[in-house]
């Protein structure tokens, strides 16, 4: 088994932090900008690789440091082309990343905590229980390990976890994919998805201009309680008055991602209600198949099903797509392929 | 961030290894089951804990415990009589309006239905606490009181009379003719309340009878 790495991580690093440890270590200021350079604008392997700071510079750093890169450990593709990623992270758990090419896109799906502590009924990594966050690093290189990564066109925050649980690697994460010094990535490109754990959601709505979505599944407080613990504490009518209270701007996206189980949640009462409370934010509604997980009471709907609520949806004004299922005969929902790896050891 | 107001601490003590349990005045109406949000500055983003105290009781009281890692816990438990913390309103809807109900907890998460057995909420409950030792089998002695046979307290690492030996999920799994058509309440770490909810859905709970709560 592979020991996990006790050196700490240069990769995941803002450019402040790497001015914190130049100047730590006795470096010239402009050091800090050509490890950023290395990391996130060229291909290394190692430190030692950094070729124009000093061999000494690069021995004092590598005394202290490691690089931070891992290749992920297994891959899996599905007959439609998705292919889910595993990765090892630092705790020696696994950790997953779903790459999904459609016709004009690429998407990744990436992960920021191994495990999570929300429990929701629909879900397989909350069966895995926490286990760990996920620092920044590990997070931005589910992208840069990425062996399709030149084709990425979006980077989705939907993996494993709940990025909010996470705010501090997240947001830090965010400012490596879209900082000039880091990859220089678009803001318009990056959705962080959120159960609504809603003083997190405002300091990623005040500090980044990546899109947002928000976990919806039931307009019902008392149904979506039933679904997602979370909501006893962050309660739905206080999660969209935050989002209705923020001046999102032109091009900032907001989302509700809402799974469609089989009789419980897409009645014309609930599209009714839907349209109530959407009402005066400027928004989509991406209704997902279920995938079912073991041991759930829940279903998936049919076809015709979804069909009939997205046109209900609709017919209320409501801006709905329907997320095509993808990846299914590889463990596609997520948290499924390291769960099933995690039974392995 | 919900608005802070900074309050005197009345105690701080420790009522089991590594376990506190905070007081201070009770300035807010509250109803069993809720949280209160504690930092102690005013500009730090408070941390939820569920209150503990009964809805009658002049002291409002939370149970906790410290995490070494953790950013509140260890000044939090350093805290002493007079000083200054800061509280959010309380707030959340993990509330019992039943007669009847069955109440699961592990940990710290006993902290909503010990809110609700001081504000005299027991009667029609059964409550199933987990614990590792005796001794983290926080308020035992008052449920032990006033649920009798109602109680029942499992403990994970000792074996000990009137204790249950082993988890809470190991106490459910062993039951038979569970009542299926009242709710269940859980509180506790996300892995207890996911594992418990699976073997009572397993036996025949709707999912709509359970209510969860989790630590994060």
């Amino acid at each position: 088994m592979q020991k996990p790495e006790t050196k700490e991580a240069l990769f995941g690093k803002t450019l402040s932090q790497l001015q914190e440890i130049v100047t730590a270590a006795g470096m010239p200021g402009y050091t800090a900008q050509q490890i950023a350079d290395w990391l996130y604008k060229k291909e290394i392997g190692s430190i030692s690789e950094m070729s124009n700071l000093s061999k000494a510079h690069r021995e004092l750093l590598e005394e202290k440091y490691s690089l931070g890169l891992s290749e992920p450990v297994k891959v899996q593709t599905s007959v439609d082309g998705t292919k889910k990623y595993l990765y090892r992270s630092h705790m020696g758990k696994f950790i997953e990343a779903a790459y999904i090419p459609d016709s004009n896109r690429a998407t990744l799906c990436v992960s920021s905590q191994v495990g999570c502590k929300m429990g929701c009924l629909f879900c397989m990594t909350g069966k895995q229980g926490f286990q760990g966050q996920l620092s920044a690093g590990e997070i931005v290189n589910q992208i840069k390990s990425l062996p399709e990564r030149d084709q990425l066109t979006n980077i989705v925050y939907m993996g494993m976890g709940e990025p909010f649980d996470n705010l501090e690697g997240v947001m830090q994460s965010l400012e490596v994919l879209t900082a000039e010094w880091g990859f220089g990535m678009s803001p318009k490109r990056i959705t962080v998805s959120t159960i609504g754990i809603i003083p997190a959601m405002k300091t990623f709505l005040e500090n980044s201009n990546c899109h947002l979505a928000v976990s919806l599944h039931s307009p019902f407080e008392d149904e979506r309680q039933k679904l997602m613990p979370i909501e006893n504490v962050y309660a739905l009518p206080e999660v969209l008055k935050t989002i209705r209270e923020f001046p999102m701007g032109k091009q900032r996206r907001t989302s509700f991602e809402y799974i469609v189980f089989k009789g419980l949640n897409h009645s014309p009462r609930h599209a009714k209600e839907l349209a109530r409370i959407l009402n005066g934010i400027r928004c989509r509604i991406n209704l997902l198949y279920f995938h079912p997980i073991p041991d759930t009471p829940l279903e998936a709907p049919t076809e015709e099903e979804i069909m009939q609520f997205k046109e209900a949806l609709e017919a209320k004004g409501l801006t709905t797509t329907i997320r095509k299922s993808r990846g299914q005969d590889i463990y596609a929902a997520c948290g499924m392929l390291s769960t099933k790896e995690m039974q392995k050891k | 961030m919900r608005e802070t107001f900074p309050i005197r601490v009345t105690e701080n003590r420790i009522i089991a290894p590594n376990a506190w349990l905070l007081s201070f005045p009770r300035t807010f109406d509250f109803v069993a089951g809720q949280v209160i949000g504690i930092s102690l500055n005013k500009s730090e983003v408070p941390r939820l804990y569920s209150i503990a105290s009964g809805i009658q009781q002049n002291q409002t009281e939370i149970l906790y415990t410290r995490k070494e890692e953790g950013l509140l816990t260890p000044p939090l438990s350093r805290c002493q009589k007079g000083d200054t913390v800061y509280i959010t309103k309380p707030f959340g809807n993990f509330i019992c309006k039943e007669e009847e109900a069955v109440w699961v907890a592990t940990g710290t998460g006993i902290a909503p239905f010990a809110s609700m057995a001081f504000s005299g909420q027991y009667k029609g409950k059964t409550l199933i606490q987990g614990a590792r030792t005796p001794e983290t089998m926080y308020f035992s002695g008052f449920f032990k009181e006033k649920m009798g046979s109602h109680y029942h307290p499992c403990c994970s690492r000792e074996s000990t009379e009137g204790c249950f030996n082993g988890r809470v999920t190991d106490f459910l799994r062993q039951q038979t003719g569970i009542k299926t058509d009242i709710p269940y309440y859980l509180c506790g770490i996300a892995e207890m309340v996911v594992d418990v909810r699976d073997i009572l859905i397993s036996k025949g709970v709707p999912f709509s009878k359970i209510n969860s709560e989790i630590f994060f």
